[in-house]
């Protein structure tokens, strides 16, 4: 979708596209941050998977959301009707 | 001191709204929840104003840990609702409000089913009003929807109230096991307005469907009530822990897929429900503890949401994230109040979502819950991406929507402003929200494991969903409508009942058609022998018509010797 930017309006620091770039590029050094955090306490744990390889709820909320999504992708082939789906339903 | 029994005061003093001057009014309403906060300051623990009824014992005040805190919480969101609807001049709007606030406060504090009974169709009944006051056909037939639905729960709970007084002698309401019809019936007049799976699809419905102050209301109470009434009655009820762990996980798919973003924000609301849920299903007092703190933040950072969402609908006129974006262009406040809204449901470190829901998943994990506990997990990172990414993400930044719209009114700017300070303050020093937990509680929510944890779940899904925009592998907001369970009363009833109709009415049209064919020829037969040219209509002689009544005779008297 194209950006309706005006052209009287002053420019905003997230208007730019290196600044966006910045953004992500700080929460991938974050990311990793934690994950070599990992290393450096001792981690108190209630199951055994919760420490097989340092980062690991990074990597759980990772794939679970990439699963939620696309399966919420694939759900909307199913589910998704016009707006007004029930409205036309009342007019039968 | 004068004790006064909580909620009431609002229900009168609703009373009254529409006598108090213009100018004063939005005082006057603010007032209420304030003196009734300071009354629960002072109320003393135990059962007050008991007294019987025929043969009945009713107790309608009940205080004690359990119904203080939620209480405490629920004054404290009709404050902040009240402050964000001070720009409202609609009488109907202001008294449906207090009496609802008020009506779920009383719920809280019912010591016997009856009482709680009055209460649960007061919040129904009360509103309704805010979701038809949108004033708008869709508005209406969502507004009936809801009431059948929120008054047929409270129907179940009278039905059940009866049986168990029955069974037990007592119309007490406290702990219930799931044994007999009684508590039965009232586990699923609780769990419609929990808004249990399959139960749910009121709450996605009505609510988007409210006013833009009505909405901030709404969210508060009549879920919670159902909450505190789960707890009290069935607290360790072991089928509430998948029943939660359900509620967790199916909303938010719904949730990702979504285009209205205040429903957006009514599927994450089911999903934060399904938190409390399960802490009342392990039952231990470090997960009621946790339902209870949960409760409390959430009516919070809920509130919050839904109000910087009403926010942008007032000022655009739209809530559809497909019509959306750019708006923390002009409206700064609004998407900073937004953001921390987004980072309290996140359960972000330092804010009160953190401090409460790890109560709830601490317990799962304690208690063996293994599966759940994973599922939990899932439904945190799940509800940071649809609630804590997506509704700023689509609202305020994406791609520019050209609107410009003014900042929001003032006083929508303080309520939000006092939701966020309370979300920060609960999160950054929650000592005083743990004092107030029924059980005593000794939970440390700032160990580096819980923290680094936490951070690690939350920027891998902040990764996920930057992943997933930067590859265009993100589902786009669509102008849609998403089928969900009420789909079977909205479409598929309907449609049977009119598909019945059309098999009905021809065999209905055939019997009729049969029968009056049959009347028909009943009336030519009538026709041909009394009418002009019949048989009987024809002038007979008297000796005939005598020999006639002869023969009558001579048959009754055969009949008649027989």
């Amino acid at each position: 979708m194209a950006d309706q930017q005006r052209p009287d309006d002053k420019l905003y620091w997230l208007d730019e596209d290196k600044n966006v770039k910045k953004i992500i590029w700080a929460l991938c050094i974050a990311c990793a941050l934690s994950v070599i955090a990992d290393l450096f306490y001792h981690k108190h744990i209630v199951y055994a998977a919760e420490d097989w390889v340092p980062g690991m709820y990074g990597w759980y909320g990772f794939i679970g959301c990439v699963f939620l999504v696309l399966s919420a992708k694939l759900l909307r082939k199913l589910l998704m009707r016009s707006e007004d789906y029930y409205e036309e339903a009342n007019d039968d | 001191m004068i004790e006064f029994p909580p909620g009431l005061l609002l229900i009168i003093g609703a009373i009254f709204v529409p006598l108090v001057p213009q100018v004063v009014r939005n005082a006057y309403m603010l007032a209420l929840p304030v003196f009734g906060f300071w009354g629960l300051l002072i109320i003393p623990e135990g059962v007050n104003f008991a007294f019987d009824i025929f043969s009945y014992t009713l107790s309608p005040v009940r205080v004690d840990g359990l119904s203080l805190i939620f209480g405490y919480i629920f004054h404290i969101a009709a404050a902040i609702s009240i402050i964000f609807a001070f720009h409202i001049k609609d009488i109907v709007q202001q008294m449906a409000g207090l009496i609802y606030a008020g009506a779920a406060i009383g719920g809280a504090f019912a010591g016997d089913l009856i009482t709680l009974f009055v209460y649960w169709e007061g919040t129904a009944i009360a509103s309704v009003f805010l979701i038809w006051s949108s004033k708008t056909e869709a508005a209406y037939r969502t507004g009936m929807r809801y009431l059948i639905i929120q008054v047929g729960s409270g129907v179940l709970l009278l039905a059940g109230a009866i049986l168990q007084y029955k069974a037990t002698g007592s119309l007490d309401f406290s702990k219930m096991g799931l044994t007999g019809l009684g508590p039965v019936l009232i586990f699923i007049a609780f769990g419609i307005k929990a808004a249990f799976p399959l139960l749910h699809n009121w709450l996605q419905d009505a609510y988007p469907e409210a006013t833009v102050t009505g909405t901030v209301f709404l969210s508060a109470f009549t879920t919670k009530l159902a909450i505190y009434a789960l707890a009290r009655g069935f607290p360790g009820t072991e089928m509430l822990i998948w029943i939660g762990a359900t509620m967790t996980a199916f909303p938010i798919f719904y949730a990702v897929i979504e285009n209205d973003l205040r429903r957006v924000l009514a599927y994450s609301l089911n999903n934060q429900l399904g938190f409390m849920v399960v802490g009342i299903g392990i039952g231990t007092e470090l997960a009621l503890n946790g339902t209870a703190a949960h409760a409390f933040s959430h009516i919070l950072y809920k509130a919050l949401l839904f109000m910087s969402m009403g926010a942008v609908l007032y000022r655009t006129g739209t809530i559809k994230g497909s019509e959306l974006g750019g708006l923390y262009k002009s409206m700064p406040y609004t998407t900073g109040f937004c953001i921390v809204g987004a980072a309290s449901i996140s359960a972000f470190p330092l804010f009160s979502g953190f401090i409460s829901k790890s109560l709830i998943i601490a317990a799962a994990a304690e208690e063996g819950h293994w599966v759940v506990w994973l599922i939990l997990l899932f439904a945190s990172a799940g509800v940071f991406h649809h609630s804590g990414i997506k509704i700023p993400y689509f609202a305020f930044f994406q791609h520019d929507s050209g609107k410009r719209p003014k900042e929001a009114p003032t006083n929508m700017l303080v309520a939000m402003g006092i939701a966020a300070f309370l979300c920060i303050a609960v999160g950054v020093y929650p000592a005083p929200l743990y004092a107030i937990l029924p059980f005593h509680a000794n939970f440390v929510p700032y160990t580096t494991t819980h923290v680094v944890t936490q951070l690690q779940l939350l920027l891998f899904s902040a990764l996920a969903f930057t992943y997933l925009m930067k590859t265009g592998l993100y589902p786009p907001e669509l102008k849609s409508t998403n089928l969900d369970f009420d789909w079977t009363y909205r479409r598929m009833l309907p449609k049977m009942i009119n598909g019945l109709g059309k098999v009905f009415i021809p065999a209905d049209r055939y019997v009729r058609m049969v029968f009056l064919i049959r009347v028909e020829k009943v009336i030519a037969s009538v026709f041909r022998h009394h009418g002009p040219e019949g048989l009987l209509a024809r002038t007979w002689p008297t000796g005939s018509t005598v020999l006639w009544v002869a023969v009558l005779l001579g048959g009754m008297l055969l009949i008649y010797y027989i």
